[in-house]
């Protein structure tokens, strides 16, 4: 494992009136793969977003978002010097192949414009030729005849392939994916899950990985985060998180999804339970633990918000009630 | 997620041959041929009062007649139909280059300015055209120039206001937010991504605003506030001829029949352009 490429410290988010994300801190290393799992409208693509720096007028991000090779705190950069960072050093592959790309440019050009603007490939020629190339290193058949044809004439697997190769284009330390195979069908998300892992990891690039699959996390990443409610709920290494989880939204997840266990043993086919409730909009979260409405362990000591307890190497959870432990505390350092 | 599968198998059909692009090119095509042929060739000379009788019906040595000033009518259309497509031009292209701009601006800048452009544009738009016209005849004198630059200015907020709502729907589209994660700057995003994406909509609303532009300047001519006298227009034609209506209903008739005939000509021309020009409605 490298050094840290993306370090977020107290990344919190919100509109004028509610708050959206707070006190999200996390690193990547280079050649690190790192799951960002929740449920809807629990703030994992407003991570990405605001880590990119694209988030929407009116809403505004605070606390510190360093990337490698670049000095201080990416938040406080101006537009201009974002947009020169965006597509070099992170790129981002997005959910919906289907929108990503503009349905009145050839997708060949689509793919030559990323190298062109950051000066990667500096003729025109040259950078149509690299991106046939680039098409081709994402198993695409026939790349000059894909080079040239319009997105709607590619299927979703063969877009989110391109939206892949303009995401590699210029080899980013940073690759985040939001979300990157929900709108494909399964047989194709196993190959471009596939072709993300592998050309990440051929370029040593630090992955975030989003998805509300648990079997996705399951396969690609190596340590995975938990997300409710606008705050990192639990963090780990997967299989520890998966087989032995402390938070009671954790838990909740793993029973509600119909993961094999990276032990072997599946559970029994039945209706599969959920978590009580659902996911309030933004900014009716409660206060204190932001689950603790929806919790069955839920006590008085809840309204308080839990603090953070470090299980070492970047794990931890934040509940006040952690399952498989003691139940009265938690136990470790404290690390906020 | 049954939603985009369905979106590929209606776009995969063959579309069936486009009819309307053809009825509305050939509509359109005479019109431009007639305005040709009015440079190189007219029956009679431009605008001569000949030695002949008056309110001639059709006939073989005047095949739409003559009016009251004992003119050739098919030398009057002839010359008429450059009139009409010059005014067309002018406007639209006037209209467009202004509007389009800053409809994409007002869309790309939330806050203050955005608000500023299209309040103004509000204001602008209580104005019915020929309103305007009048006024600008007013100041300048009524003629041709003043009556395209007029209607054109007039046609803005049309052009603005679908700039905008179709440049904000791109805006928020996945592609843009791509183009950014891209590290594209603002001026490419608009000029590569929102342009071509928003031109199918600004072509309809071309070919719309060139028949209202004719319209127009036949209505202003008929007022006797746009083309004057001695110069060729349909709409003057009809002003002139309004007198006469029952005695000789054909030049009525046959200047009108050149204005509705544009007029759908260029409807027509628009609808079958917008589904010819988006890439999406293409075969596979």
């Amino acid at each position: 494992m490298g050094a840290a490429v993306l370090s977020v410290q107290g990344l919190g988010v919100a509109t004028t009136r509610t708050p959206l994300l707070a006190d999200v801190s996390f690193t990547i290393d280079s050649g690190e793969r790192v799951g960002l799992i929740g449920e809807s409208g629990s703030g994992k693509s407003l991570t990405a977003l605001a880590v990119m720096g694209l988030l929407s007028d009116g809403v505004r991000a605070n606390g510190t978002v360093e990337l490698a090779g670049h000095e201080g705190n990416l938040l406080e950069r101006p537009e201009r010097e974002m947009a020169k960072i965006r597509g070099s050093d992170m790129a981002m592959i997005f959910q919906e192949p289907m929108t990503a790309l503009n349905p009145t440019m050839r997708v060949g050009a689509q793919v030559a414009e990323v190298m062109r603007i950051h000066g990667t490939e500096p003729s025109k020629a040259a950078a149509k030729s690299r991106a046939v190339e680039l098409l081709d290193s994402v198993g695409l058949p026939d790349p000059a005849n894909v080079a040239r044809s319009y997105p709607h004439q590619l299927s979703g697997g063969q877009r989110q392939r391109i939206v892949a190769a303009i995401a590699l284009a210029n080899s980013p330390d940073l690759l985040i994916c939001d979300e990157p195979t929900t709108a494909l069908d399964v047989t194709v998300q196993a190959l471009v899950l596939d072709l993300i892992v592998r050309q990440a990891q051929e370029r040593d690039a630090a992955l975030l990985f989003i998805t509300h699959d648990l079997a996705v996390v399951a396969t690609v990443c190596e340590r995975v985060m938990v997300m409710y409610g606008g705050r990192i709920v639990e963090a780990g290494p997967v299989t520890e998180v998966f087989t032995d989880p402390r938070h009671h939204y954790t838990q909740g997840l793993l029973a509600a999804s119909d993961l094999s266990m990276p032990d072997g043993s599946r559970r029994e086919r039945r209706s599969l339970p959920t978590i009580a409730g659902s996911v309030p909009g933004a900014g009716h979260f409660p206060d204190g633990c932001v689950f603790r409405n929806r919790c069955e362990a839920a006590t008085e000591a809840c309204t308080e918000v839990p603090t953070w307890h470090d299980r070492g190497d970047g794990a931890g959870y934040a509940c006040v009630h952690p399952l498989g432990a003691d139940s009265s505390s938690g136990h470790g350092a404290r690390d906020d | 997620m049954t939603q985009p599968i369905e979106q590929e198998i209606t776009r995969s059909r063959r579309r069936p041959i486009n009819a309307t692009l053809i009825v509305g090119a050939v509509l359109v095509g005479v019109i431009v041929a007639t305005a040709a042929v009015s440079l190189v060739w007219t029956p009679q000379a431009p605008m001569r009062v000949l030695s002949t009788e008056a309110y001639q019906r059709p006939n073989a040595e005047f095949w739409l007649g003559t009016d009251r000033l004992r003119r050739d009518v098919f030398t009057q259309i002839l010359l008429g139909a450059r009139t009409t497509l010059l005014v067309g031009i002018v406007a639209v292209g006037v209209a467009a280059l202004i509007g389009v701009p800053l409809g994409i601006l007002a869309a790309m800048s939330a806050g203050w300015f955005g608000q500023l452009i299209m309040r103004s544009n509000d204001i602008l738009l209580a104005f019915p055209a020929l309103l305007l016209a009048i006024m600008f005849a007013a100041i300048y004198g009524g003629s041709t120039q003043v009556a395209m630059v007029a209607i054109g200015i007039a046609t803005i907020p049309s052009f603005a206001r679908v700039t905008r709502a179709s440049a904000l729907s791109v805006l928020r589209t996945e592609y843009v937010t791509a183009a950014r994660a891209a590290g594209r700057g603002p001026v490419a995003i608009a000029v590569r991504h929102v342009l071509p994406n928003v031109a199918s909509l600004v072509i309809v609303q071309a070919s719309v605003a060139f028949a209202i532009a004719i319209l127009a300047e036949a209505a202003l001519a008929y007022l006797g506030l746009g083309t004057p006298t001695g110069q060729p227009s349909w709409g003057r034609m009809l002003y002139e001829a309004q007198s006469t209506l029952r005695s000789a209903p054909h030049l009525v008739l046959i200047p009108g029949i050149a204005i509705a005939w544009s007029v759908l000509g260029f409807n027509l021309l628009g609808d079958g352009l917008r589904d010819y020009l988006d890439p999406k409605l293409e075969d596979r």
